[in-house]
């Protein structure tokens, strides 16, 4: 066995694989709120329709998305591995707990939150990025260009209740989940110090809220003001 | 047969040198031909265990313990002496040795002693090199307390847990060796007795604590490393599984008993609050610089106070005693524990005492606190004080501590020569086990350093002159020795097994306790001896005719285990009883009633008594025979010790 | 007080083991938990019924040798040992559950006693400096800041007793391991083999069947003595730092 994949076998180097992969995604999620916060705009779509035809066109992008796939996937692949670990490493479990005293329930239910996290991902990436690339979706035109309307998807689509309060429900699971996995994963790489982990636990506390609210407000917008 | 103590000749500080060079050598080839067997993994057994290793030797190791990081050397708190002379404040070697024979009240071998305080110094290097954390200066450099006993600061600590630290530096170059294949560890093994061939040690048959397996195990020596007798006052503050059992059986298989009255008792624990109580525990020795220790001056007031029908702060100043401040005005609260100790006891008899058995006294740091704030009183006891309130459920910040006397160690042990071997060859005691160092009490922060001292630096040369005489070849496990002492082990467990009496294990143990205290505690008088000794007497047939000890052999057993040490405890609770009705004479923790100054102190006799008492076991309930070995003094003057 | 009693009892390894109910009367306040045991014992025995078999050793709270899940929590509701926790935590009429230390890597023996013997084996992984006594320089030779040592102290506090792995929902054994490798990292003399050593901790550690850290802390609120998960921290770069420059392959 070679020392990489020895290190990546154990259980340090596979929370290494599930921290960069999930830091990874948090900059995947700030990015892809910087560019969703267009919905805001009162343009009739237009810079959300010139931004989603960059997306899905600009090279760099294109290798950003699949390293953002790789992380998915990797994210995914390594939790498992972890929990089935994880739950060997206790066969007989306990008759009584007291867990809700010693840590908070986001911080042992990562694997929880983030299967409904999966779960709405599929959903989402059906509703918007599987339609965007191969279903047929109207078009419109801003000068001479053709542009795909993902605007008026979304704009439909968030106007069906259940729609919107899934996805409502979906980023208060993400914001739990972040709630520990922000702070979480800088200490899988070691960086705890005195002077910075505050910064970073209080970064990651206004982080686990303010992004899934964000994006809680998009189809909530949308719904209230269509 | 004639004790001889080995002590090289010659001037005191070249003793331990030119032993080193007379002692035969075994060749690094040879080592790996012999084997040595360790009981015990506290310091003295780990630190020997792994130094042992190191040279070459293979070593086999025992504990009792689910891990040798359990021993009870971890529950040291104050520190380790060492005569390093960094404060610049005059200590020498040779004061560190003068202090230890003092503080022993001159009931200690020179030799022994002056080699001691002269490897203290290595000990200190080879713990820093370990990895022990001992605290230290802005600076970078070591930092040293006080402690009682000495007017320089010598004592290395590590926060409250020097012993902690210290022992697993120990265990990790234990745990070194056994990664290294050297050692072999046995947890959950306790030692049931000695094998001798040809009147040599050469094994020893354990039980397994979780299988009940008897096992034996052959080796060219052993040694034993096995602490303290001190539970056989049931109250201590030893660890519950603090036992003489190891001990006791090299005892009865050749080994001569040195000393087995010297006790110390330690003034500031905290006091029983109940039948039910296992354990005492220490609140240490530093508090007593800053607490003042007092009780009501009248015994109506102390009544009253059991009673609940007056309150601490409705006693005014002239209604309290501050006793030992009274009658010591120079050293105050600060005198030696023995000193301290009983004049706790003296006015707890007198009817003075403050809780509710009436056995304590009050230890108050209302004027520390007053003088110096809270905060600078918190700085320095805090860790202490909130252990006070954890165990009693009172905030000592609020209101006085209340503190009695437990006893903490003993100073007695199976006799050893300068080689540190018993009277059976082969066969070594080191650490707390052995009787050498501490006379008739030690001094606080002694007993980390001889454990250390014992097991980093003396045994690994001494041993070697006896290995070298000892011929190479494998001690053969199959001789009929063996099985013979195997099968003596399993008839005593079965026997026990089969009393199928009334009465519990510990009722005993706390039975035997209680005699022990009252009339071998802290105040002994011949006549009370002489009651005690009937009474153990009486004791031991009915634990061999009414003890109840359930389950299998088979099996994990506690109260199979149990049974084992307390049968041993109550036969040396016998011959404590003789040594301190032998000793005809008051030093150090050893106080006889009827020997004394004229203002109650101890009175020594040196000229009839300046000898270690060696007790030889001649056969089941016959009076063992004494031999003494004469303390010769030639660099020490023996003065009458004052404290006022 | 008047109490009840929900215990384990397991009469040796391969038994499957479940729970008791013992009423226990007589209970003072005043007494530490295992005291309150101790008269439980006295009375079974004096029954004729088997004691509950549990480890205890010093019960001053340093040997680390007692352990008890004491309803749902290591060492009961305090953060302290079980030997210092005292039943005037308890209310009079309780129920109390008493469980062993749960995990893959510590096996029940018997009742509530388990083997950590795994704890041992981490250390004689690495958990020392390789120096052989006599030979070493003097102890004031390599000045430390005091920071540095007392930084290295709080690490070297832990007593051993598996409280960290009985709380971790992942029953690993990382609070243990770094705080080791932590406080030999820390030290001027542990540097010298920082890298080895933790390569071969976390090696050992991960073959004796503990968890992951999913850095849930309940290891932290948990330690009697107060172990902080920065040593984890700290042992995650010792261990990624090292096997990125190690010769080790």
């Amino acid at each position: 066995m070679s020392w990489v994949t020895k290190t990546l076998k154990s259980t340090l180097g596979r929370k290494l694989i599930m921290a960069l992969t999930g830091l990874f995604l948090i900059l995947f999620l700030t990015g892809h709120l910087a560019g969703n916060i267009q919905l805001f705009f009162n343009d009739g779509g237009q810079a959300f329709n010139i931004y989603a035809k960059f997306m899905t066109s600009n090279p760099i992008v294109k290798l950003l998305s699949y390293l953002t796939y790789i992380s998915v996937m990797g994210h995914v692949a390594y939790s498992i591995m972890l929990g089935q670990l994880n739950k060997a490493a206790r066969p007989i479990g306990y008759a009584q707990s007291g867990a809700s005293t010693n840590s908070t329930w986001a911080s042992r239910n990562m694997g929880i939150l983030g299967t409904v996290i999966l779960v709405f991902l599929a959903g989402h990436m059906y509703s918007f990025w599987y339609q965007m690339h191969w279903g047929g979706i109207p078009t419109v035109m801003y000068g001479t260009e053709e542009y795909k309307d993902l605007y008026t998807v979304v704009q439909l689509a968030f106007q069906q209740t259940w729609m919107v309060a899934l996805y409502v429900i979906a980023m208060g699971f993400l914001g739990f989940h972040l709630s520990h996995g922000f702070s979480s994963a800088f200490q899988s790489l070691g960086l705890n110090h005195v002077k910075y982990s505050p910064a970073i636990k209080a970064i990651g506390n206004l982080y686990c809220i303010v992004v899934p609210a964000l994006f809680a407000a998009m189809p909530l917008y949308i719904y209230f003001t269509s | 047969m004639i004790l001889d103590s080995k002590i090289p000749a010659g001037p005191l500080a070249e003793k331990w040198t030119k032993h080193k060079f007379n002692s035969k050598l075994v060749n690094p080839a040879n080592k790996r031909k012999y084997d040595i067997i360790v009981v015990g993994t506290g310091l003295a057994g780990a630190s020997a265990a792994a130094s042992l290793a190191e040279l070459g030797y293979n070593v086999k190791a025992f504990t009792f313990h689910d891990s040798p990081r359990r021993a009870h050397s971890i529950a040291a708190q104050g520190g380790i002496n060492a005569a390093k002379n960094y404060q610049n404040d005059g200590d020498s070697v040779f004061r560190l040795f003068y202090d230890t024979i003092k503080g022993g009240d001159y009931r200690a071998r020179e030799g022994n002693v002056y080699r001691l305080a002269e490897v203290s110094v290595k000990i200190i290097d080879q713990c820093v090199a370990q990895g022990v954390p001992f605290a230290r200066e802005y600076g970078g450099l070591l930092a040293n307390r006080s402690f009682g006993g000495a007017q320089v600061s010598r004592t290395f600590y590590a926060r409250g847990q020097t012993g902690q630290q210290l022992l697993l530096g120990a265990y990790s170059a234990l745990s070194r060796q056994v990664a290294n294949g050297k050692v072999k560890l046995y947890p959950r093994s306790e030692m049931m007795d000695v094998v001798m061939i040809d009147g040599h040690a050469r094994g020893i048959v354990t039980r397994n604590l979780i299988t009940g397996a008897v096992e034996t195990h052959a080796a060219h020596a052993v040694l034993l490393c096995t602490g303290g007798y001190g539970n056989v006052f049931f109250l201590s503050t030893n660890a519950m599984g603090c036992n003489v059992t190891a001990a006791w059986r090299a005892h009865k298989r050749g080994a001569y008993f040195a000393n087995p009255c010297f006790t110390q008792i330690h003034p500031t624990c905290i006091p029983v609050s109940g039948d039910h109580q296992s354990k005492l525990t220490l609140m240490s020795e530093s508090l007593r610089n800053d607490g003042r220790v007092w009780v009501p001056a009248s015994k109506e007031n102390s009544e009253k106070l059991r009673k609940g029908l007056i309150k601490v702060s409705d006693l005014k100043e002239e209604d309290r005693d501050y006793f030992l401040e009274r009658k010591y005005p120079s050293f105050g609260n600060l005198v030696p524990r023995d000193v301290a100790s009983r004049n706790a006891k003296e006015v707890c008899d007198d009817g003075r005492g403050v809780n509710e058995t009436g056995e304590a006294v009050f230890l108050d740091f209302r004027d520390a606190i007053k003088r110096d704030s809270k905060a600078v009183i918190e700085s320095k006891y805090g860790n202490l004080f909130d252990m006070y309130k954890q165990i009693t459920g009172e905030d000592p910040y609020e209101g006085p501590m209340m503190i009695y006397p437990a006893v903490h160690y003993t100073m007695g042990g199976l006799w050893v020569d300068y080689n540190l071997m018993t009277t059976i060859p082969g066969l070594y005691c080191l650490g707390e086990a052995n009787f050498s160092d501490h006379g008739a009490n030690r001094l606080g922060a002694s007993a980390l350093m001889q454990g250390l001292a014992d097991g980093y630096f003396v045994i690994p040369y001494t041993i070697g002159d006896y290995l070298a005489q000892t011929p190479p070849k494998k001690v053969d496990e199959n001789h009929p020795e063996f099985a013979k002492v195997a099968q003596e082990v399993k008839n005593r467990v079965s026997q026990l097994l089969n009393i199928n009496g009334k009465k519990t294990v510990d009722f005993f143990h706390k039975k035997l306790g209680k005699i022990m205290w009252n009339q071998c505690g802290m105040a002994r008088t011949a006549e009370g001896l002489k009651q005690a000794k009937a009474e153990i007497k009486a004791l031991k047939k009915d634990f061999w005719a009414d003890v109840k000890v359930l389950g299998t052999n088979e099996e994990l057993n506690l109260s199979l285990e149990k049974a084992h040490r307390v049968a041993d405890f109550i036969e040396l609770g016998e011959l404590m009883i003789d040594d301190a009705l032998n000793r005809n004479e008051s030093c150090g923790g050893h106080f006889r009633v009827e020997y004394q100054t004229p203002e109650g102190e101890a009175l020594r006799d040196d000229e009839n008594y300046a000898y270690v008492a060696a007790w030889k076991y001649v056969g089941e309930d016959q009076e063992e025979e004494l031999y003494k070995e004469p303390l010769e003094f030639e660099n020490v003057k023996l003065t009458q010790r004052s404290y006022k | 007080m008047q109490l009840t009693l929900k215990i384990w009892r397991q009469k040796n390894a391969s038994d499957k083991g479940g729970f008791a109910t013992y009423p226990v009367n007589h209970v003072s306040k005043d007494m530490s938990f295992l005291e309150m045991l101790d008269v439980l014992n006295e009375e079974l025995t004096e029954k004729g019924e088997d004691p509950v078999h549990f480890d205890h050793d010093c019960r001053e709270g340093i040997c680390g040798t007692c352990s008890l899940y004491i309803n749902g929590k290591p060492h009961g509701p305090l953060q302290t040992t079980t030997c210092q926790l005292h039943m005037r935590s308890f209310n009079d009429g309780e129920t109390i559950t008493i469980e062993p230390w749960r995990a893959k890597a510590f096996p029940v023996l018997k009742d509530l006693v388990v083997d950590r013997g795994a704890l041992d084996r981490i250390i004689q992984a690495g958990g020392y400096v390789n120096v052989n006594t006599g030979g070493v320089p003097d102890a004031n030779e390599i000045p430390i800041p005091k920071t540095i040592a007392e930084l290295a102290m709080d690490a070297a506090q832990c007593i051993g007793c598996g409280a960290c792995v009985a709380a971790c929902k992942n029953a690993s054994a990382m609070l243990f391991t770094s705080a080791k490798v932590s406080q030999l990292a820390l030290l001027p003399q542990g540097r010298v083999e920082r890298k080895t050593r933790a390569e071969k901790m976390v090696a050992q550690m991960d073959s004796e069947g503990f968890g992951a850290c999913t850095n849930t802390g309940a290891c932290e609120a948990e330690c009697p003595k107060g172990i902080s998960i920065t040593n984890i921290a700290r042992m995650n770069r010792e261990y990624f730092s090292a096997v990125i420059s190690s010769d080790n392959l």
